[in-house]
């Protein structure tokens, strides 16, 4: 439900999309506000991937991918010709379920947002990087081996690096899909921390599996069913008194 | 009959350590016959001298030298179209009926044999655009035998790039250009080495091909327009027509010790560059 008092990040606006003709979501009415954390939940297969691809429109690139419906990054569809889609990507930044380290060193991955951004200080990039990681968390771990391969931090060092790796840009939001799903709860716990730190500056939209991650490090819930949305609240309210019988039968584990 | 698990097992590895052992034997047989040939006339004067009576005497140089400009001319304007189609095919197009047919087509050009793009290119390059029984006409009728082999091997390295990276540099605002040359090629680009090598080694080892485009002339050429015989092609004439064995064979022995070479150096860079990348 759209919130008067603050003008939006993210409106999204009778939003659906199909797959090959087959629909995924139908009909999403979504904000996202400035310096919230808003986690979307809901069973596999519900559309919550698809709906974050759909922010950076990451999806565009999948064949049998057709939507209809606005989504508008402050008041600007992003979806309109004449948005620079690589600009919008750095502007929304996506960090995936599994790590996904480039094959260069770890400067080398951060740095690579940079570069594609057109900035060539050396250094700039190199105190971006250090303020990237820092809020990671991560720079004391690596800052004497950035010229090591990425691929020989730890999975959660791996994932703390991708978050970086976005961060660099400066992104106004971050979109993650189910960033600790491969990662012990110690690993989660220092991704969390560096979530409920960044939402100071960034608008955060988090997809999860894990209800408990919700509760725990979210401001406002969005529970989707079928590629539908089904509720949408602050996360207490919905974890304690959801309005709708779906959302709490699949709190309270009845499926999903 | 019941033959053991046991035994069968035993058996199998036999047989096949056996076929092994061919495969390689054949190949230490034949260099060695080579070698043992031909190292007692390979000196450095034979590298550096010009033929004399056909062949008889002297050395191999104009040949060195054509070989080199033949197959590095090729192969220089076969790897960029090569690669540049393999990315089309799997970066810029959609599986379709377009790809089908150029796939189908690089297929079937790989299974020409060499004579007939000799013929073709005598016909074609050589004759109709004008060049003669040049260097050039040598190089394109061979760039047009390799291109396949870079095409293929190329798409196949880019293929085995995951899927996940090419998301990756999207998602970190990446043109799809600008993710191809980041990305998709510099972790390609072992495998894409692997299929020019492969056409390096292919190129200096083609006789017929060459034989009716570059022609066999023995003197140095001086420019891509003039004739030119391969290392190669010496060799076929110096042992078809009985010339000189002992230099037939000290030219075979230059062919492949340097085909060894290319091959050493080849997987030393790609050891070092894989070592760095990953």
């Amino acid at each position: 439900m759209p919130d008067t008092t603050t003008q939006a990040k993210i409106e999204v606006r009778s939003f659906s999309a199909t797959f090959g003709g087959k629909p995924v979501l139908r009909n999403i009415d979504l904000d996202v506000l400035p310096c919230e954390r808003l986690a979307i939940i809901g069973p596999a297969s519900s559309g919550k991937t698809t709906f974050l691809r759909c922010l950076n429109r990451l999806n565009d690139l999948c064949f049998g991918f057709a939507r209809s419906g606005s989504i508008l990054l402050d008041g600007k569809d992003i979806y309109s010709p004449d948005m620079d889609v690589a600009d919008l990507r750095r502007r929304v930044g996506m960090v995936y379920a599994v790590p996904v380290p480039l094959p260069w060193s770890i400067h080398d991955n951060l740095a690579y947002g940079l570069k594609l951004a057109g900035i060539r200080d050396r250094a700039t990039i190199d105190e971006r990087i250090e303020s990237a990681l820092r809020s990671m968390v991560l720079w004391d771990e690596v800052k004497d081996r950035l010229k090591d391969p990425a691929r020989n931090l730890s999975g959660g060092q791996q994932q703390r690096m991708c978050l970086a790796r976005v961060l660099v840009l400066q992104p106004e939001v971050l979109i993650l899909d189910e960033p600790c799903s491969g990662l012990d709860p110690i690993c989660t716990a220092k991704i969390e921390d560096a979530l409920a730190e960044l939402k100071q500056r960034h608008s955060i939209v988090l997809v999860t599996n894990n209800t408990k991650q919700a509760a725990r490090s979210s401001d406002r819930t969005a529970f989707f069913l079928s590629g539908e949305l089904v509720e949408t609240g602050p996360t207490s309210q919905v974890f304690t008194t959801p309005v709708d019988k779906r959302t709490n039968d699949y709190l309270v584990g009845a499926f999903g | 009959m019941r033959v053991s698990p046991f035994l069968s097992q035993r058996i199998v590895v036999v047989i096949l350590w056996a076929l092994a052992a061919i495969t390689v034997g054949v190949l230490l047989y034949i260099i060695a016959y080579i070698l043992i040939h031909g190292l007692p006339h390979l000196s450095l004067s034979f590298l550096t001298l010009s033929p004399e009576y056909m062949g008889r005497r002297g050395g191999v140089f104009p040949m060195v030298v054509g070989t080199l400009l033949v197959t590095g001319l090729a192969v220089l304007i076969a790897a960029p179209i090569g690669v540049a189609t393999a990315i089309y095919l799997t970066e810029y197009t959609r599986e379709g009926k377009m790809t089908a047919v150029i796939r189908f087509g690089a297929d079937c050009l790989a299974g020409v044999p060499s004579i007939i793009f000799g013929l073709f290119g005598f016909v074609f390059f050589a004759i109709t655009l004008g060049m003669g029984m040049s260097v050039i006409s040598g190089a394109l009728t061979l760039t047009l035998m390799v291109l396949p082999t870079i095409i293929r091997t190329s798409e196949e390295a880019i293929r085995t790039v995951p899927h996940s990276y090419r998301e990756v540099s999207y998602g970190l605002g990446s043109t799809r250009w600008q993710m191809v040359t980041n990305v998709v090629l510099r972790s390609a680009l072992p495998g894409i080495c692997t299929g020019v090598v492969l056409s390096i080694g292919r190129s200096i080892s083609e006789t017929a091909a060459v034989m009716l485009t570059a022609g066999s002339a023995l003197r140095l050429p001086h420019s891509l327009f003039d004739s030119s015989r391969t290392l190669a092609l010496h060799f076929y004439i110096l042992s078809r027509e009985g010339i000189s064995m002992p230099n037939a064979y000290a030219t075979a022995s230059v062919l492949i010790i340097s085909i060894l070479a290319l091959n050493l150096v080849a997987y030393w860079l790609m050891h070092r560059f894989a070592v760095k990348v990953r």
